[in-house]
Order: structure tokens, then sequence, then C-alpha cells
């Protein structure tokens, strides 16, 4: 039976396609582009359909890990897949974007066949993250993953590229080595490297002292710090985010849709897999700070996207902000937090891929991306207009729109964790209207003057029907999110059980041993 | 048939919105219309046939599809019809259905326009129908997260609608404000349902309505202290009603809001969206009645908006800021009437006001399209001849918003236009509350009530009376408005007359009347309810108060009924025996305002010229609304502008790229190095670490796994 092998074979379609373009497409010529854009794009639609055969068998209501392959691998390893409520919709999220990437890419000319090998191996790779269920596995998908996005944007990206890459990297590397550190001590604490082992593992929460320091919380705190170290890069978090725009402004569109839609996920992913139910105590005594550093993150990178006068950069900020929401969604641990933030994330990979496309669009017809440089761009491209509006309104989290019940959510679970994070972070929802309208206003509102854009031309039919399944999500989802919550909810809730217990765990035994001390 | 006037409008603008180009512009403009006149006819049934008591706690619900839900929070799209909802909905389409039809006159042809290239109409009438399919979602809503989807929905129509002449700086700027002073509201809207989630564990209406009593006793912890739950609930509410409502200190989008077409301003920023503050805290009155501080708070706000608003309306001289003054204005006295407790006194001004509010301004729009998009009253004048019907639909909209009528005679009801009736309601109930603020209120009502007169007498002299002003070749083109325009006018005006009289009863009848009406149940007749007795016994359950007996409720409970009156609320009942003077006192100040405006404006125009320039400071303190704009100016928007320029530069650019780069400069060469070529350098670093972060891991596991 197929299915058996099911995860594998989403995994890996897109691999073999680009292999197959690496070993037998040659030459340059017109024909060869555009055989490389048709077998990507065949590739990446052949994923998404197995994965809805992945959505239609996968069952809600049984929170363990479902279509689990386990086999031995090179050197004794372990490969092992498998999802869950918390990671199956991230499959689908990777699976549903890939294909409108690769159309999005459909004007580049530039060493096409490479690029388009690019974004098929980062598929496999970010698709692997979200199924391992092996430490080395995960960890192996997860650093691999941005390679190809640093070959993106080094090689097709802007001007400024190994400026944006080189940032990127010292980000990334700090957090990566101390994750391998703590991956290590996992592994000689619980003697294991399968994920759904560790997460029945109990990892010790005695006080010790690391440099002099009485690290409350023990091993937890000190494993959940150095994960922490790593995702909080990825998401981005206030204060680590400042690669972000730099990636984005350098990076070409696609790879700004991937970044935003897909790579940031991966953060958040890893907080719900590891940090939240592997180190529940850890959690439970780090919430308020991390809960803080979102809500500080909201209001920071609103009021800096407000002043921004790059149209990429000022959606980078904002996708900072919007994933401040998903931080503190998930350390509110509870349900309507953790609930939320998944959606956040979901809702998110749709709504600032398609303002990235936004802004490519019009790229592609200016090239510069100069908020000063556009206005009025209603009078000449009025279906334009229509799509930056509705998406413009989703991200400011407009009810009706996807965008709402993730803000909503995660606001409503911070106010069950901490009712000053809930009110600073919502200032957000006032300023982030702020600074989206007045993105719109000074783009297309207004009478068209510049004579630069009096020739510029609405939507072609390629460019109307990338945006059609994301304007779908976008609503459907804001309008009936069932679709989402019903697949994750009993997931997130077995999560919150557990982690609850082993909250509740730790501070009966701390009193009981403040009790015998005295 | 609830679910078709809800849905009428939605379709209606899709069809319209998307369908232009299948079906043609006018049929385009015409399915809008006739949809929404759909609805209106099924509300005036719905409204007409509703009988609260069939119903278990006066309310029913249809529930359309689930909607958000998460562990113990459970919401659907639902439609919950009760008085309160019934009253709104015919209010919303009538007024509604009218404007679309107004439109077909007013869009017929815009300079902003270029008609042969571009279609605005469909777009216009799209956003119209749009805007009261979101209304109407709000007013149907039977949990706090649908009222919050219709109330940004609206807040959405609202800032598409005003920027609908996007070619104008002043008009994106003015949707923007809407959008954003809106979301400042919304922003303590969101958090009282919150506070409402967290104490009661449900946003549903029935749940939160039933948890009332509890909840007045629960305290809860919210920033820096503990508060009364119901206080800190009530106040975020109210919040959010001030920022829609345009309540003071969240004002000032509505008299920028005038940048729309007229019509947008007499639907959207008269006689609906902004009410749907009102109609919040009505809706809320279980929570309300044991909300004793929040409930003076309003007053004073209320107040304060009635009365700083009718001060700035003096001196305007655009012809659609004088009335948008003047709702805000009369929005206070609704506010200041919920506050003392008098909620069915509220959403009857609410009513009353949506008819000849609604009149004013297609009145203006009339005399705006007739005069060519001049809105200057300084350059109006004499045009009573020139444009007889909207002369006289202006003049039954001011005798109606300031209240002209027969004082003291009462025929089962005061005799009057439908302002005088309602407005009076809320000033005698002020003075019957007798706390502090609503002796103040009482007051500061009847000096607004002053005001009003004058500024709605004065926009009437100016723009009706006296000589032609300005330019001269318009003025021998203004010309009386199409059949279409003029005709909803009428049907208003029949409002703006009788609906005062008509509905007088059930909104400020006696006890037993009002009670009836709203389905208001007792609480043994609750009981009685339970198994299945005529209904017909229950509007009589007491009429013990009427003949000067000390005045007694029966307990009601919370929910039952679609307002809710405490048992120690006998405002109501009290504002009918206010003394005389006190009954007398709005007719006096409105005598007093035509009088001044008479003055000044017919008998000696030159004296508002002379009084400005003793008065010149006063005078432009005035004019330039208090200055509230500039302080919020210098307050909030630029030091938001400089915060964030700061972080960008400071923050984001020298403290933390300058510490990474910074560290950075001893690290990377070295790596460089390591890699051999610049170019590609970092990413082969990247590679090269990571393969050897695999290897130091699986050297270690095949080590330690021997064990």
């Amino acid at each position: 039976m197929f299915l058996d092998n099911l995860l594998s074979i989403i995994i890996f379609i897109p691999l073999i396609a680009a292999a197959i373009l690496g070993l037998f497409l040659r030459g340059d010529d017109e024909a060869a582009q555009n055989n490389a854009k048709y077998v990507a794009l065949a590739a990446t639609l052949a994923s998404l359909l197995a994965s809805l055969f992945l959505l239609a068998g996968f069952d809600p209501d049984d929170t363990a890990f479902q279509f689990v392959e386990e086999g031995d691998w090179i050197l004794g390893l372990t490969y092992k897949l498998g999802v869950d409520g918390i990671s199956v919709l991230f499959v689908m999220l990777t699976t549903f974007l890939m294909p409108i990437t690769i159309l999005s890419c459909w004007d580049v000319t530039h060493r096409v066949k490479e690029y388009m090998i690019a974004f098929l191996v980062l598929e496999t790779l970010m698709l692997g993250v979200f199924c391992a269920l092996d430490l080395v596995l995960f960890y192996l998908f997860f650093e691999g993953g941005l390679i190809p996005m640093f070959l993106i944007i080094g090689i097709w990206g802007g001007a400024n590229r190994i400026y944006a890459s080189f940032k990127f990297f010292l980000y990334t590397f700090f957090g990566s080595v101390l994750m391998l550190v703590a991956m290590i001590a996992m592994y000689v604490d619980a003697g294991t490297t399968d994920i759904t082992a560790l997460l029945n593992h109990n990892f010790g929460t005695e006080t010790i002292e690391v440099l002099g320091f009485q690290v409350l919380g023990g091993l937890q705190t000190v494993l959940w710090l150095a994960f922490f170290a790593s995702f909080a890069v990825k998401m981005p978090m206030w204060p680590v985010h400042t690669w972000l725009p730099d990636a984005h402004v350098q990076a070409p569109t696609a790879g700004s849709v991937v970044l935003a839609a897909i790579l940031l996920k991966l953060g958040g992913y890893g907080f719900l897999r590891f940090n939240l139910p592997m180190f529940p105590v850890a959690s439970d005594l780090l919430a308020d700070f991390v809960l803080w550093i979102s809500a500080i993150a909201i209001v920071y990178t609103s009021l800096v996207a407000l002043m921004q006068e790059d149209m990429k950069k000022l959606i980078a900020y904002s996708s900072v902000a919007h994933m401040g929401f998903v931080t503190a969604g998930i350390f509110a641990a509870n349900q309507q937090g953790v609930d939320g933030a998944i959606f956040q994330m979901i809702s998110h990979g749709f709504i600032s891929g398609a303002l990235f496309l936004c802004v490519g669009v019009i790229y592609d017809r200016m090239h510069t991306r100069e908020i000063d440089a556009y206005g009025g761009l209603v009078n000449r491209m009025p279906a334009y207009a229509a799509v930056f509006m509705l998406f413009t309104m989703a991200n400011v989290g407009l009810p009706g729109t996807s965008g709402f019940v993730g803000e909503f959510l995660t606001l409503m679970g911070m106010f069950q964790a901490n009712t000053w994070v809930a009110a600073v972070a919502a200032t957000g929802v006032i300023l982030s209207a702020a600074y989206a309208l007045w993105l719109y206003r000074r783009v297309v509102m207004g009478d068209l003057i510049k004579e630069s854009l009096k020739s510029i031309t609405d939507m072609t039919t390629r460019e109307r029907a990338i945006f059609v399944p994301l304007i779908a999500m976008t609503l459907v989802l804001g309008i009936y999110p069932s679709l989402i919550t019903d697949v994750i909810g009993p997931s997130v809730s077995d999560l919150l059980d557990g982690y609850q217990t082993a909250v509740a765990d730790f501070s009966a035994t701390s009193q009981f041993a403040e009790a015998g001390g005295e | 048939m609830e679910t078709i006037i809800l849905f009428a409008p939605l379709v209606g603008a899709l069809i319209c919105g998307f369908g232009w180009r299948v079906i043609g512009e006018v049929a385009a403009q015409w399915t809008a219309t006739l949809f929404l006149f759909l609805a209106a006819i099924l509300s005036w049934v719905t409204f007409l046939t509703f009988d609260p008591f069939a119903h278990e706690g006066g309310a029913y619900t249809v529930t359309v599809l689930r909607w958000i839900e998460s562990g113990s929070l459970a919401t659907d799209w639902a439609i919950r019809m009760d008085r309160l909802t019934a009253t709104m909905l015919i209010v919303i389409t009538t007024v509604s259905a009218l404007v679309h039809l107004y439109s077909f006159g007013y869009m017929a042809h815009d300079d902003n326009f270029d008609d042969a290239r571009e279609s605005y109409r469909p777009r216009f009438f799209a956003y119209l129908s749009f805007f009261t399919f979101a209304m109407l979602m709000l007013v149907t809503a039977d949990n706090l997260v649908q009222l919050f989807f219709g109330w940004e929905g609206v807040g959405l129509a609202s800032y598409l609608l005003i920027g609908f002449y996007f070619r104008k700086p002043s008009a994106n700027a003015a949707a923007i404000k809407a959008f954003v002073v809106n979301r400042v509201g919304d922003f303590g809207l969101a958090l009282g349902i919150f506070a409402i989630f967290l104490m009661v564990d449900s946003i549903s209406f029935n749940d939160i309505f039933a948890a009332a009593p509890e909840l007045a006793e629960k305290e809860i912890t919210f920033l820096w202290t503990t508060w009364p739950a119901i206080e800190l609930i009530c106040f975020l509410l109210f919040i959010g009603a001030m920022g829609k409502s345009a309540q003071f200190i969240l004002h000032t989008w509505l008299p920028d809001a005038m940048e729309g077409p007229t019509p947008v301003s007499a639907l959207i920023h008269a006689a609906t969206m902004v009410t749907a503050g009102v109609f919040l805290v009505c809706r809320m009155s279980p929570l309300m009645e044991f909300a004793d501080w929040t409930q003076s708070f309003i007053v004073w706000i209320g107040l304060i908006t009635a009365f700083f608003a009718a001060t700035v309306g003096l001196v305007q001289n655009d012809i659609k800021r004088v009335i948008a003054y003047s709702t805000c204005s009369q929005l206070g006295y609704m506010f200041v009437a919920a506050g003392v407790g008098v909620y069915s006194v509220a959403m009857f001004h609410l009513l009353t006001h949506a008819f000849f509010k609604a009149m004013l301004f297609l009145g203006a729009g009339s005399v705006i399209h007739g005069m060519h998009h001049e809105q200057d009253m300084r350059n109006y004048g004499g045009l009573r001849r020139k444009m007889p019907y909207t002369f006289w639909a202006m003049m039954v909209g001011t005798l109606a918003i300031t209240g002209v009528g027969i004082p003291l005679l009462y025929l089962g009801f005061p005799v009057g236009f439908a302002g005088f009736v309602s407005k009076d309601a809320i000033i005698e109930s002020a003075y019957a509350a007798g706390t502090d603020a609503s002796i103040v209120a009482f007051w500061g009502l009847v000096a607004a009530a002053l005001m009003t007169s004058f500024y709605s007498w004065r926009l009437m002299f100016l723009t009706f009376y006296g000589e032609a002003r300005g330019d001269h070749h318009t003025h021998e083109h203004a010309h009386e408005s199409p059949m279409v325009m003029v005709a909803p006018l009428g049907v208003l005006a029949v409002g703006a007359i009788f609906a005062g009289m008509v509905f007088y009863k059930p909104f400020f009848g006696s006890d037993a009347s009002v009670d009836k009406f709203f389905g208001n149940m007792k609480v043994e007749e609750h009981a009685l309810a339970e198994d299945p007795v005529s209904p017909l016994m229950l509007g009589a359950a007491h009429a013990a108060g009427e003949d000067g007996k000390e005045h007694k409720r029966a307990a009601q409970v919370p929910g039952q009924g679609a307002i809710y009156i405490a048992e120690d609320n006998h405002v109501l009942h009290e504002a009918h025996l206010v003394p005389k003077w006190v009954k007398l006192s709005p007719f006096l100040a409105m005598l007093a305002g035509f009088l001044l405006a008479y003055q000044f404006y017919i008998r000696r125009p030159d004296w508002p010229e002379r009084l400005a320039e003793n008065q010149r400071y006063l005078y432009n303190f005035l004019l330039n609304k208090w200055y509230v704009d500039e302080i919020y100016d210098f307050l909030f928007v630029k030091p938001a502008m400089w915060v964030g320029t700061f972080l960008w530069k400071k923050g984001d650019g020298a403290t933390i790229d300058g510490g990474l780069n910074g560290l950075a400069m001893g690290i990377v060469p070295f790596f460089t190095r390591l890699a051999g070529r610049a170019q590609s350098g970092y990413i082969f670093t990247y590679a090269f670490a990571m393969v050897l972060g695999i290897l130091v891991l699986v050297t270690w596991m095949t080590l330690a796994g021997g064990n």
C-alpha cells in the first residue's frame, strides 16, 4: 500500500525532480528553461496531490503520530517520519504554496534550471522538518533548508545580497551551534534520538549550577534556552530580527514568498515540537519572559514598519510583528493561545506570501520597491488595487479574513496568561492598521501623477491566477476556521494536558521540597 | 426570513460589485437597490409581527454556520432576533434602501470621475450594500465576536466609502483616520471581550447575561491592580462604543469622514454605523445595570460630547460639517440616556434621529448636487425658491432636530416632531435620574439644545434665505434635484414628523408598555412562561405605580427580554413625573436658539462677523474644533513617527546591527579565510559547519550508543 510511505513520497518527489533536472537537463535556451519550469511545477503539484491523500487519511481525533515510517538509515541512525495534528497542516501549507511560488517566478530568465532546483530542494527540506521524528533527521532538514535559501538570495538576489546572506548566516549560526549541543545533551540524558520517545521523557528539573548561577528548572531550562536561541532567530523574535528585513529586501520575489510564508514557521513549529512539550517546566518559568519580548516585538516592529520607505522592508517588519503574536500565543500555553498561534502561522503563510507577491507584481514592472516611486496605481490597475486591498485588510486582521482568527485567539490566550502583555500587544492592532493603510494609500491611492507610471499595466492572467487560491484560502479560513481548529484542536489539547500536568507536578514537588527544608 | 434580510444586501453587493461587467451598470445598481428594498420590507414585517413573549427569553436564534472554536470558546455565525435587533433592522434597511434610491440621482454624474472611462457607480452601490450587510451582522449577532465582525466590517465599508474619491488626498487621509481612530476603540472592545471570556468562559450573549449577577460580585486582575469585574468589562466595551459613535476624545474622525459622498454621510455617518455604540451599550444593558461607575462615566462622556460638538457646530461653514457635529452631539444625548439607565429612550432617539438626520444629510446632498458640489454655506443663500422640495424637506428635518412641538400637551403621547418627543424624553430622564452627573447632564443638554437650535437655524437661514452669495454662475444654474432624490426625502419626512408620536408608548411610555414591547419578563412571569400561559396576561402585570403610589419594579432576570432594567432603576417611571419647568426647558432653549439665529442671520446679518471679530480667540478656538486634532498630532502622531524612526535607525541600525557587526568583524574573516572564497564564502562556511555538526552528533551517538 503506497500510503505506508506517503510522507516519504510527499517529501522526496521534489528532490527527485531536482535530481532529474540536475542530471538530465542540458542547455540554457528557452526550451530548456521552459522544461525546467514545467518539471518543477509538475513536481510541486504532484507533491500537493499526494499531500491531499495525507489530509484525507488523517484522523484529527487521534493525537498520536500518524503515517509513521521507521527504518534503519546510514551509520546506525534511524529514519523516522510521522505527523500529528500540529504538523500536518504545515505540510499542507508547504505543498500548497510551492506550486504558487514556482508559478510566480515564471518570468525569471537567469539560470532557471538552478533556480528551480533550489526551490525543489528547499521544499523537500522544509517538508522534512515538519515530518521528522528523529533528532538527527530534524537537525539535518532544519539546518539544510537554509542552504538553498542562501543560494536563492546570494545568486538571484538584489545588489546588496552578500551583506544580507552574511547577516542571515551570522544569526542562524549561533543558534544552530547551541541547538546542536542541546541535542547531544538530550541524547545523553534520554538515550535516544526518537522524538516520540523524547516527548515522553522527563528531563530533569532539579536546580543546577551553571557557571556559578543557580538555574531554576535545571536541565530543562538549559536545554530550553538552547533551543529557544535557535528558533527565536528563525522566527524571528525581537531583538534578533534584523536579518529578516535585509534578507527580504535582497531576496527575489519567490524567495521572499517562501521565506515569509514557510521558513519563518520553522521556528514556531520548533517551539511547539520541542520547547513546550519537552521542557514544560522551563517553558512555564520563562513564559513571562517570552510574552514580554513578544509584546515588545509587536509594538517595536510596528512602529518601525510605520516609517519604512521600502515596501518589502515594511512587510518584513510587519511579519516580525505578526510572529510576535505567534510566540506570545504559544507561551500563553492555553488552548486559545496555541490554537491561535498555529492558525496565525498558517494564515500568515497565505497573507504574507500574497503581500510579497503583490510587491513582486509592481517590482516586475517598475524595478523599484521604493514606496515614493509609486502612487495612484488604482487608476491603471484596478484589479491589482482590489487584490492588494484584500490582503492589506487581511494583514491588519479584519474579521472575515484568516488574519483575524489568529490574532483574536492569540490575544485571547495572552489575556488569560498576562493582561499587561495582552494590552500592550493589542496596541499592535492599532499600529498595524496605521502602517498597512498608509502603505496602501501611498502606493495605490491618489491621482496618477508620476510620468513613469503612466503606461503601467494591470495584472496578467497568470498573475491573477496565482492570487486566486490565496484569496480563496484567506476568506475560507476567515469564515470557516473550523477547517483548521478541528484538525489541530485535539493534538493541542493533548499537548497542553501534558504540559499542565508537568507544571503542576513540578510546583507540588518544589513546594514539598521547600516545606521539607524548613 | 431573518436569513434573507441578512444576506440579501450581501448578495446584492456581490452581484453589483463583480457582476456589473456582465449585466451592465444600470442593472447592477438596480439589483443592489431591489435587494435592499426586499430586505427593508421583510424587516418591517419582522418588526411588526415579532412577539417577544412567544420565545424563551424574548429572543430566538437562527444558527447559520460554525465559526471560531477553540477549547471552551465556541462561536457561531448566528442571528439573534429580539426587540433590539428588530428595531435596528428597520432603521438600517429603511434608511439604506432610501439612500440606494437617492444615490441613483446623486451619483448620476460626478466630476471626480471620468464618466466615459470609469465605472464608479457599481462600485459605490456595492460598497453601500456591503456596508448594510456588515451593519446587519453587527445587530443580529448572538455573540460578541460576530458583533466584532460587523463592527469592523462597517469600519471597512466606512473606510472604503470615505476614500471613495481616491484622487483627493484629503479623502484618503480622512479614510485612514476613520479606520485607525476606530481601531483605538476596537482595542478597548477587544479587551472587553477577552475579559468577559476570562470571567464567564463564554462570549455568547445568553451566557453573559445569565452570568451578570454573579459577575457583579467578582473581581478581575487587570494591569496593575484588581477591579470590580463588571465595571472593567463595561468600561472597556464602552471604549469601543466611543470609537464607533465618535464620542469625545475619539470623535475626531467623524467630521473628516464628510469627505465621502453625501449619501454615505447620511447612511453611515448619521443614521446607522455611528449609532452602533449606542446599540452596544443597550445590548449590554444586563451588564451595564450593575456597573454604576461606568454608567456615570457614560453620562459624563455623553454630556461632554453633546456640549462640545454643539459649540463647534455653531461656527462651521461647511454645510456637511455642521450636520456632522450635530450628529456627534445627538449621539451624546443617546449616551446620556443609556448612562442614566433608560435604554429604551436611547433607542428611541436612535430611531427618530436616524430619520431626521438622514433627511438633513440627504437634503444637504440635494443642495450640494444642485449647487455643483459647492459645500460652503457662505456661498449659498436664497435657495428656497430654486429648490422648493429640498427646502421643505430640510425644514421638516430642522423642526425635528431642534425639537419643535406643543409642550405640555398630552394626547396619550406628546404632540410634536420626532426629535421633540425623543430628545425631551432624554432631558427629562436625565433630570429624573437625580445623580450628580445626571443633574449636570440635564443642564448641559438643555444648553446643547439651545445651540442645536441655533446652528440648525443658522444652516437654514444661510442656505435658503437672504441674498444669493458666492459664484453668480453657480447660482444661476442651481436646480431642484430629480425625483429619485426627492422621493426618499418625502419618505424620511414622514418618519421625522410621526416617528416620535407613533413610537412614544413602546419606548417611553409606562414601565408596563416598555416592558411589553421589549419582552422584558419579570421573575414570576418568567416562571409562568415556562409553562405555556397566554402571553396576553403579561402586559398588565403591574400598573400599580401609575397612580402616584410608591413605584415598584418587579425583579427581572438579566437576559430575559431585550433590555434589562434593574429592580432599583425607576428613572423611566420618574421621568414622567418631573416638574413642569423641566419639561418646558428644552422647548424654551429651542425657542431661544431660534430667535438668536433669526436675529443674527435674518435681521442683522452683519452681527456674526462683528462677534467673530470681537471674540477672535473664542471664535478661532471653536472654528478649530478646540484644537483637538492639533493636540493629537502633537501627542500621538508625531511621537509615533519619531519613535518609529528612532527605533529603526538607532535601535535596529546602531544598537542591534552595530553590535553584531562589531562582533562579526572579529569572527567572520577567520571563517572566510577558512572557506577561501569571499563571494559564496558564507554559504560554504555554513554548510561546512552543519556537516561538521552532524559528524560530531553521529560520532557521539555511536560512541555513547555502545554503552
